[in-house]
């Protein structure tokens, strides 16, 4: 071997077994001690502008009275998405104590990092989440029945109309016919021949998992009654009710009612296309659009006060790298309480996950009634199933749905069905 | 003998008999460790560590990882990285995936290199012998380059996509689907449009070789009566060989490391995976799904494929 070889193999052996050295160790912090800890902590929450102000505002109003468990609030920081920054910075062991906008889907992962705090081991953990939530928020608890997560909103999708748009093509854009399958598509087919516009509806045609979560999984969820994409570890969608929403959408990009390519923007707000699948946060973003909102189609056109969908929910997470947990625990209560889910619910017009929201909130209803029917479908939603390698399992999805219904090469029933039989493989893994 | 002559070879005796002097004693085993210029170690010591904690540490860390079972915990949580052999290896291989990735990237290199290749080299002729705006043309070719890719992406789709302005201007003769979710179309739109982006760089490296080919062989070349194309060929070409070798490495590589054209140009390695990469899924099962032993494995098979193609490259553009 030639010297430079040599040296070569000889450094990357060396920094190999430095590399060795250096796994699996590191500053421990004793959760013993900090699990009764109190004092200032940090936290993150997302960078929509209204949730900062909502953010700003809850924490000056703890400040305001506790001045030995100061808290210090900022935007999450800027990545890829959310997830990826903060699985690097468990990694790194610099994460806040609370983490607003935890993505559901990524909590099996964290929780695996060890990077979460197992919130039913505060003695009114799990009975405070359970009250606050109801009946929901059993879907939030991870395979040992703990709660690694607070439920704290939700966006349920739903399908927005664009009323200008429903009316240049002479639909009654009051009470557009979209409740079934057949109804949708014939809305959707005279809306592309009328040329009011160019695609009926344009879910993203992208490859990412969580694409799935706009086009097939709120009608699969109103399709089946509320079934979860997995349960009891193993998949359910590749039965009768999964084929036919795939089939639905299938004959949408046949026909080419949906754009199959990437598009830059949102073609709803850019009157692309008449219909988009989406929750309350996009309301702002519509600006002074004439749009209605409608429950997801079902094959049999279920009756919207039985119609499930997609929660789009995100949660708060508590991340073990916290000093102060018990302050931590007493601010996560605080920031859900019902003043301050009310407070969001005002400047977010987004979901709190708490049961009786319509009933808590009468005048902010009363005053929105948009929001009544976001609030109302809030009671029956669904949320990815809390499993092992859930981002690998959704991702295995997406590129079923891709290859079968997007593009339209594999048939559907075998592609759902090879689907299903790998994410059963990888919910069974650790 | 003249007096110059004497001190010449006075001097040359004396660096014969200086050099030898060491051959005759026995060295010490420190002068050994560390040569007989020690102050050099501490003058690259400051780089050497650099090296070592930038460079060598992760591939050392990323080949360790690639044969365990690992993925990335909270400080303190100790968990068993058992050694598991060549089975990462086997999973990224047995995966026809990340094997249809490996082909993609195949795919782009056969496009990219050779057009960068010769679309640069001919761009930096023309721009070395114009002689008014040269200055504003090299600007113009060099400016993707420096561009944002997010912004230069979306330009191009723009301009691709099924209504835009290229298959306006073809009509009938746009493909159906359209070039970026086209499985036929998709890879080879990437490689065209990243040939584009890089190209301003590639021409300022032939246009730096170019400006040190001696005038006087182009001149003696058509004194002898070679046309243009004779003289490009027999004389630019040879001369600017070395320049050919680096231009068609760093290509290479950069097309190996390929992952922000396809990931924003078609969603995430559309159409239906066509454009996937190697990096692309590296990216995917290290960061978003947690797998960073599968994805180590991933980046040392693509490590070894770049030096045997980088290896044969070089083979081939440097025969004389």
């Amino acid at each position: 071997m030639k010297r430079p070889a040599v040296i070569l193999t000889a450094t990357i052996a060396g920094a190999s077994l430095l590399a060795a050295c250096g796994t699996g160790t590191g500053s421990s912090d004793s959760g013993a001690d900090s699990a009764g800890a109190s004092g200032p902590i940090k936290i993150w929450y997302s960078n929509n502008p209204n949730e900062v102000a909502w953010g700003e505002a809850v924490v000056t109003a703890w400040n305001a009275d506790h001045p030995d468990e100061q808290v210090t609030g900022q935007e999450i920081p800027a990545g890829r998405s959310s997830e990826e920054v903060i699985g690097a910075a468990i990694t790194a062991g610099n994460t806040p104590c609370l983490i607003y906008n935890t993505a559901p889907v990524a909590v099996p992962a964290f929780q695996k990092q060890g990077g979460l705090v197992n919130l039913s081991s505060f003695p009114d953990g799990a009975e405070y989440i359970e009250a606050r939530t109801g009946e929901a928020a059993s879907q939030y608890a991870s395979a040992d029945g703990d709660y690694y997560q607070m439920p704290w909103k939700s966006n349920p999708v739903m399908f927005f109309y664009n009323k200008t748009i429903m009316s240049a093509a002479g639909i009654d854009p009051e009470n557009p016919p979209l409740a079934t399958y057949e109804e949708f598509l014939a809305t959707s087919r005279t809306i592309v021949e009328s040329g009011a516009a160019q695609y009926a509806i344009y879910p993203s045609p992208a490859s990412e998992f969580y694409q799935s979560w706009f086009d097939f999984y709120p009608l699969y969820a109103a399709e089946s009654q509320g079934s979860l994409l997995v349960e009891d570890g193993a998949s359910t969608f590749a039965d009768t009710e999964g084929e036919a929403v795939a089939t639905f959408w299938r004959t949408i990009y046949d026909e080419k009612i949906a754009g199959n390519e990437p598009y830059t923007g949102d073609a709803f707000a850019d009157g692309v296309t008449a219909i988009a699948s989406a929750g309350p946060w996009a309301i702002e973003s519509y600006g002074d659009l004439d749009w209605g909102v409608a429950a997801v189609p079902t094959s049999a056109g279920t009756d919207p006060a039985e119609t499930y969908t997609f929660a789009d929910s995100k949660n708060v997470g508590m991340y073990s790298s916290c000093e102060n947990q018990a302050t931590a625990w007493e601010f996560l209560k605080f920031s859900t309480s019902e003043e301050q889910d009310g407070a969001l619910l005002e400047s977010t017009g987004q979901m709190p996950l708490r049961a009786n929201l319509t009933d808590t909130y009468p005048d902010y209803f009363a005053a929105n009634p948009d929001y009544t029917t976001f609030a109302d479908q809030a009671n029956r939603t669904v949320d990815v199933p809390n499993v092992s390698n859930s981002v690998e399992a959704w991702q295995t999805f997406r590129d079923a749905w891709t290859s079968s219904v997007i593009f339209g090469e594999d048939p559907i029933e075998a592609s759902l069905q090879d689907a299903a039989t790998a994410i059963d493989t990888l919910v069974a893994k650790d | 003998m003249s007096q110059d002559t004497r001190q010449r070879g006075a001097r040359g005796s004396g660096r014969i008999a200086s050099s030898a002097a060491p051959r005759g004693r026995r060295r010490s085993r420190l002068e050994r460790l560390l040569g007989r210029h020690p102050v050099g170690l501490l003058l690259t010591a400051p780089y050497a560590v650099f090296v070592a904690a930038i460079f060598l540490y992760p591939i050392g860390f990323g080949v360790w990882m690639s044969f365990h079972d690992f993925f990335f915990t909270a400080p303190g949580v100790d968990v068993p990285t058992p050694f598991v052999g060549f089975d990462n290896y086997v999973t990224v291989l047995s995966d026809p995936d990340i094997r249809a990735s490996f082909l993609h990237v195949a795919e782009f290199l056969v496009i990219n290199v050779p057009l960068t290749v010769v679309i640069s080299l001919l761009l930096a002729t023309a721009l070395n012998s114009v002689l008014h705006w040269r200055g504003f043309l090299r600007v113009s070719y060099y400016v993707p380059y420096v561009a944002a890719s997010v912004a230069m992406v979306t330009v191009w789709m723009f301009m691709f996509n099924s209504t835009g302005i290229v298959n306006q201007i073809l009509g009938p003769l746009a493909p159906d689907p359209s070039w970026l979710v086209s499985k036929a179309w998709a890879m080879p739109s990437i490689a065209i449009y990243v040939t584009w982006k890089q190209l301003g760089f590639f021409i300022l490296l032939f246009l730096a070789a170019l400006q040190n080919v001696p005038k006087e062989l182009n001149e003696a070349a058509a004194m002898d009566g070679a046309n243009r194309w004779q003289c490009f060929r027999t004389v630019t070409i040879p001369a600017v060989r070395p320049a050919t070798t680096l231009v068609v490495l760093l290509a290479i590589i950069t097309g190996a490391n390929l992952f922000t054209e396809p990931y924003l140009l078609t969603g995430g390695g559309g159409p239906n995976g066509a454009s996937t990469t190697p990096v692309f899924l590296l990216y995917q099962q290290g960061i978003q799904q947690g797998n960073p032993d599968v994805a180590s494995a991933i980046g040392v098979l693509l490590v070894i494929a770049v030096l045997a193609i980088t290896y044969v490259s070089r083979k081939v553009t440097e025969r004389d």
